[in-house]
């Protein structure tokens, strides 16, 4: 870490102008200045607001299920042979990831401002049944932006989607993959911005999105850090997590940054490697720019355009990230490193065969890198990874690349 | 003074309103560009607004992303339309240049960078979609220090107070946004419009161009009734679109499209009475 990093730090950002250092901020058209000024407005009126606390705390605890285990893998941390391997089990939560934590809040956000539209960009189609959850229990008109490709490959979860009630909107332009289902979310809500409220999935986007995403996922955090305590008499030594957006890693490392002695690692998707060009890593291989209303690293051309993505995991297959992940980046607080499609598949099995779980397939690279990690630690360390969401999802992708027909 | 100054100076004198007709540069070919440009000027145009592509171009309807989609498919990045402005000046020293994109190949351009190459080029004004007054700073400084003009978009969402802040550090001219929505979409609403161009009006004395939704002859004249210039792109994209469309379409047809229905809207602005 850099000398000027004191824990305090972490409690300035973002600032008024939703800065992360030189990450963040609102670069948006004009049109939907007014909305996120609004919003910003409502959500700094309720942040501290014990009755919409209370609310937010009950729906999760009632509704989503939580607080989520912290469960130890003994028998993997066993096989891997190293540190004690716990895993916080977001994938219990209702709908089947983390996802849900969020759109709870912004579901809250939106019934406060009296929007009877919500709107949504989704990649592994997560955050799209998350959406179209909340919507569903608040009787909320829904309408899903998702790219061709993804719809392909995550057919399970556009049809919970539409049983949820939810129009799946097909994104045709661009690569056909997240960032276009954001781009087509934007247009839809600069269209319809008097009615409509855009529940963004992750900690990306204008702010106060990455902000207040953050702060609904925090609980992950909280959670397991007083969990670690209770548990094991300590705070783990360190945090693993899959970054797409960033929100399930933001979620959990955010109650821990000013403690020092907790390393963490964000886990980018490394898809065919790093080396071949073929990845989600932004982190590990971009470099900064602007795009979805926030700067941060992204992965672009010389001439400033977005490059296409791979991954075997949509919901990692994003060429942006969270601006608040480029901020600790930057500083040092973080180490974000990639694991590829394969080794998140060779993951994906270990997990379900020696623990009986499941994991997405975002996931599964976090569960990558934190056995690579455990294998260097000594059994008296502890880890904790998040496990961000259940992998029933990805069966069928997970099926195809193993050559087997279902 | 500056090419926008003169042209809009030049326009009030007469009593007449301007035309902003918008195109991708690269669309549908980098080595038809330059000469789309002297089409259209000839075609009536007072000011060319020239679309820099982006491959996730956020503010556009479906016509103008597939517009930048070609472009960039033809190769088409920022050096090249700096290029083609160089190019378009060697024979047009009057016809302001206004280019229209995103944040990210001009920050990967480096603002400053950016900024002097315009000048060379011969660019007179700069409209950032996603770089609203709270992230303009660092690239309007840049332009103000070469005498570039920075063009800021009003929107129908615009509070008023805000409207105050964005002309005062406005220049050019103001680029009121028509409809809440993304380009090519949208019922013009005429009244709105109108009303809220005076508002705008009576708070600044730059030329304020209506821009979004005006797609012909009639829309364009209500539009001029009531504003200082109207910008129309999705439709003239349109026009090219269509026409390329016909089998073996030459490239001179293909522009044609275009610069019919510009010179129909340049006739719908020049009778409408002011
Ligand atoms: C289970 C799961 N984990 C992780 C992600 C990645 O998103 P984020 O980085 O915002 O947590 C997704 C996104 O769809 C997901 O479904």
């Amino acid at each position: 870490m850099t000398s000027e990093v004191t824990p305090e730090l972490f409690s300035t950002v973002p600032d008024a102008s939703g800065r992360f250092g030189r990450f963040g901020g609102k670069f948006v058209a004009e049109t939907l200045m007014s909305a996120l000024a609004d919003l910003e407005q409502l959500y700094a009126d309720l942040k501290d607001d014990k009755a919409f606390q209370s609310e937010f705390d009950l729906d999760l605890a009632h509704y989503v299920g939580r607080p989520s285990p912290l469960y130890e893998a003994a028998r993997l941390s066993d096989h891997i042979g190293g540190a004690r391997i716990f895993l916080k089990r977001e994938d219990l939560n209702h709908t089947g990831a983390h996802k849900v934590n969020n759109t709870i809040g912004q579901a809250l956000l939106a019934k406060h401002m009296g929007k009877k539209r919500v709107i949504a960009e989704t990649g592994a189609g997560q955050h799209g049944v998350a959406s179209a959850t909340v919507a569903a229990r608040l009787g909320l008109e829904c309408h899903v932006f998702m790219g061709e490709e993804d719809i392909r490959r995550q057919a399970l979860n556009v049809y919970r989607m539409k049983l949820l009630g939810a129009h799946v909107v097909s994104v045709t332009s661009g690569s056909r993959t997240l960032k276009d289902a954001m781009n087509e979310a934007m247009r839809d809500w600069v269209t319809h911005i008097d009615d409509t409220f855009y529940i963004i999935g992750t900690v990306a986007g204008p702010h106060p999105y990455p902000m207040l995403v953050r702060d609904f996922q925090s609980v992950i955090g909280r959670e397991a850090r007083a969990q670690s305590l209770a548990q094991t008499g300590k705070l783990p030594d360190a945090l693993v997590a899959c970054v797409g957006g960033g929100s399930n890693a933001i979620g959990l490392f955010h109650p821990f940054l000013q403690d020092a002695d907790v390393a963490m690692y964000g886990v980018e998707a490394g898809g065919k490697g790093l080396e071949t060009g073929e990845h989600a890593a932004p982190l590990s291989a971009g470099t900064p720019g602007v795009l979805h209303g926030n700067r941060t690293y992204l992965m672009q051309d010389e001439h400033g355009q977005i490059l296409d993505t791979h991954s075997v995991s949509a919901g990692l297959d994003y060429p942006g990230v969270g601006p608040e992940h480029s901020w600790l980046k930057d500083i040092g607080r973080v180490q974000y490193v990639a694991a590829n499609d394969d080794e998140a598949l060779a993951a994906f099995h270990r997990l379900t065969r020696i623990e009986g779980i499941m994991p997405a397939l975002e996931t599964a690279h976090a569960m990558a890198h934190a056995e690579k990690l455990a294998a260097t630690m000594s059994p008296d360390q502890q880890i904790v990874v998040n496990l961000s969401g259940r992998g029933d999802k990805d069966i069928l992708t997970v099926a195809a690349l193993d050559g087997i027909e279902v | 003074m500056s090419r926008l100054g003169a042209v809009f100076q030049g326009l009030r004198e007469q009593n007449r309103k301007g035309v902003i007709p918008y195109v991708v540069a690269g669309d549908p070919s980098p080595d038809g560009t330059v000469s789309l440009l002297h089409q259209l000027v000839a075609a009536g145009a007072d000011v060319l607004e020239i679309g820099v592509p982006f491959s996730d171009p956020m503010s556009e309807g479906p016509i103008i992303q597939k517009g930048h989609e070609r472009a960039l498919a033809n190769g088409m990045n920022l050096s090249a339309v700096l290029e083609m402005v160089s190019v378009f000046r060697r024979d047009d020293q009057r016809t302001p240049i206004v280019m229209m994109g995103y944040a990210n190949p001009i920050e990967r351009f480096g603002y400053s960078a950016f900024a002097d190459a315009c000048a060379v080029a011969g660019v007179d004004g700069l409209i950032t979609v996603d770089l609203p007054p709270e992230e303009v700073d660092e690239i309007d400084a840049a332009l103000q220090a070469v005498g570039l003009d920075n063009i800021f978009l009003i929107s129908p969402t615009t509070p008023e107070a805000r409207i105050q802040t964005i002309v005062d550090r406005a220049r050019g001219f103001i680029y009121c946004v028509a409809v809440k929505g993304v380009t090519g979409s949208g019922q013009l609403d005429t009244d709105a419009v109108a009303a809220r161009v005076a508002t705008i009006q009576g708070m600044t004395t730059l030329p304020v161009a209506v821009g979004f939704g005006i797609k012909d002859a009639s829309s364009a004249s209500a539009v001029a009734k009531v504003a200082d210039a109207v910008v129309v792109g999705s439709a003239l994209i349109a026009e090219m679109e269509a026409m390329g469309r016909a089998e073996n379409a030459s490239e001179i047809q293909i522009h044609g499209g275009a610069v019919k229905l510009l010179q129909s809207i340049r006739s719908g602005v020049d009778s409408s009475p002011s």
